[in-house]
């Protein structure tokens, strides 16, 4: 990585203490401790075990509903763009139910799956997905004929047309819906983490608030942050390996 | 040598060709001209394979031309060069998908783009090539499969003036060593009547080929500045304006 987005983290985060100490110093310091107590609280939480333990959990939680719905949503949207008959058949199905605010299922989910990690991960899963797949799937459809013609001029399979251009052409949509959807998948991770469960970083940040522990309340918010930013970087950072040509700077 | 019997082709009931036919011998060039839209670049999407026709058939050496194959190579209007893969990539593209081998078809992709006067830019992508290098990129990727037959569409009208006369040369150089047969479009008639051994004008859609013209000075690098180019270009010019 070079040092430019270093840079440029470095600089909001800078920005976002000085207006933070302000807002501190307006309110008190007690509901909104001061910034470099809130540091100082999280610098000394990241030598304990159970800090690490919370974001563990919460890490493989996010992680595998990243994995689990690119897994399901990459290639889905990649057969419904590309072949009409599954489209016609699939899209009535998933623009209905697109407005419908997922989030609300949970509790279906907390019955059906129980009160483990399976439903949670399943919930973020299914929000993160259905961004992944409208996205891909309307991005497969917007790629120009004249790429599959091209291949299958030169004596190119449907094989060879999923392989050379579909895909090419799909994993900048894929990619970009994932690297968006890190914002909401954190969210729901907060959300759901927040009942149900004594681990993970949702949980932390809760049972502080519950106890008036504002300190290691915040310690939990610095860490999903963190959380939030790490992964957003992998999959910026993925995105720009499998799509080199997507960031070429015309010479 | 191609032959093509009564190609017909509608879109929507519309006809856009109606009964095309014509020959082209195996050292033969053909130069299509016609007005905008009348049905050229389908007439080529037939002659590939790419594209059925509603009635009619087209024979190469004697086979059925059914379906795209390596035999034949289509240089499509804007290129077709995929802007995910660098310029090696495109051009052994074809080999790839024939089932070659990754160094050998790599090394002819590179004998290929040299052959054509580009060198150093393998791993770019073609977003970062000129239009004249996109042009020579795609024409390499259409030689390297040693193609019985070349299909080219429009394939230097969006370059400059300049650019366009040394890549129409680079074609003949390439087409002199070769002695592959091509089919070209174009819309411009002095185009024609250098890259053409002969030349189809076309009526408008639904095309048909109202007049078939010999080049005799075909080949001749100065041919510009002969008095048989300068008579068959106002041939072809009047005949072009009774057309349209
Ligand atoms: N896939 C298609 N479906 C429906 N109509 C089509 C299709 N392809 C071409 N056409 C129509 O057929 C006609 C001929 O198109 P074509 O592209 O062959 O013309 P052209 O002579 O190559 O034109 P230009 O000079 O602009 O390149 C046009 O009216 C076009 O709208
Ligand atoms: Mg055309």
């Amino acid at each position: 990585m070079s040092l430019k987005p270093v840079f440029r983290y470095a600089l909001v985060i800078i920005a976002i203490g000085v207006l933070w100490k302000l807002a501190a110093l307006g309110l008190g310091g007690i509901i909104l401790p001061h910034p470099e107590a809130a540091v100082r609280a999280f610098l000394s939480a990241m030598g304990t075990q159970i800090f690490w333990e919370h974001f563990g959990v919460s890490g493989y939680r996010a992680v595998t509903a990243m994995v689990v719905a690119w897994g399901v949503a990459f290639p889905l949207g990649l057969v419904m763009g590309s072949v009409k008959r599954v489209d016609n058949l699939l899209a009535p199905f998933i623009f209905l139910t697109y407005p419908i605010p997922k989030i609300v299922l949970l509790p279906v989910f907390l019955l059906l799956f129980g009160l483990g990690d399976l439903a949670k991960i399943s919930m973020i899963a299914l929000i993160l997905g259905y961004q992944i797949l409208v996205t891909t799937r309307d991005g497969v459809r917007s790629i120009h004929p004249k790429y599959s013609d091209s291949v299958r001029s030169l004596g190119g399979s449907q094989w060879d047309v999923l392989c050379e251009v579909l895909i090419p052409a799909a994993l900048p949509h894929g990619f970009t819906a994932l690297r968006l959807g890190v914002g909401v998948s954190v969210a729901v991770l907060f959300f759901v983490e927040s009942f149900a469960t004594t681990r993970g970083l949702g949980y932390m940040i809760m049972d502080a608030w519950g106890a008036m522990d504002y300190l290691t309340m915040f310690t939990g918010i610095l860490g999903m942050s963190l959380m939030g930013a790490a992964l957003y970087e992998i999959a910026n950072l993925m995105e720009r390996r499998a799509c080199t040509w997507m960031f070429l700077r015309k010479k | 040598m191609l032959i093509a019997e009564n190609l017909s082709k509608y879109y929507g009931g519309e006809g856009v060709l109606d009964n095309v036919s014509f020959s082209l011998g195996r050292e033969e060039t053909l130069a299509v001209v016609g007005p905008s839209g009348c049905g050229k670049t389908t007439l080529l999407y037939l002659l590939s394979g790419l594209t059925r026709a509603d009635s009619g058939v087209a024979f190469l050496d004697g086979e059925l031309i059914g379906r795209p194959t390596s035999d034949i190579s289509i240089i499509l209007q804007d290129y077709g060069l995929l802007p995910w893969k660098t310029v090696v990539e495109n051009v052994a593209l074809g080999l790839k998908i024939q089932g070659v081998f990754k160094k050998e078809r790599m090394e002819r992709a590179r004998a290929q783009l040299a052959e054509l006067g580009i060198t150093g830019r393998d791993s770019d992508y073609p977003a970062n090539l000129s239009g004249g290098e996109q042009q020579r990129v795609a024409i390499a990727r259409a030689f390297v499969s040693r193609p019985r037959l070349m299909l080219l569409d429009e394939p230097f009208s969006s370059l400059d003036a300049l650019t366009r006369e040394r890549l129409q040369r680079t074609l003949l150089d390439v087409w002199k060593l070769r002695k592959v047969p091509f089919v070209l479009v174009t819309h411009s008639l002095e185009e024609a009547v250098v890259l053409g051994k002969r030349i189809m004008v076309m009526s408008s859609r639904p095309a048909s080929p109202v007049a078939v013209f010999d080049n005799p000075g075909f080949g001749d690098e100065s041919i510009r500045d002969t008095k048989g180019c300068f008579e068959l270009l106002k041939e072809l010019r009047h005949t072009v304006e009774a057309l349209w």
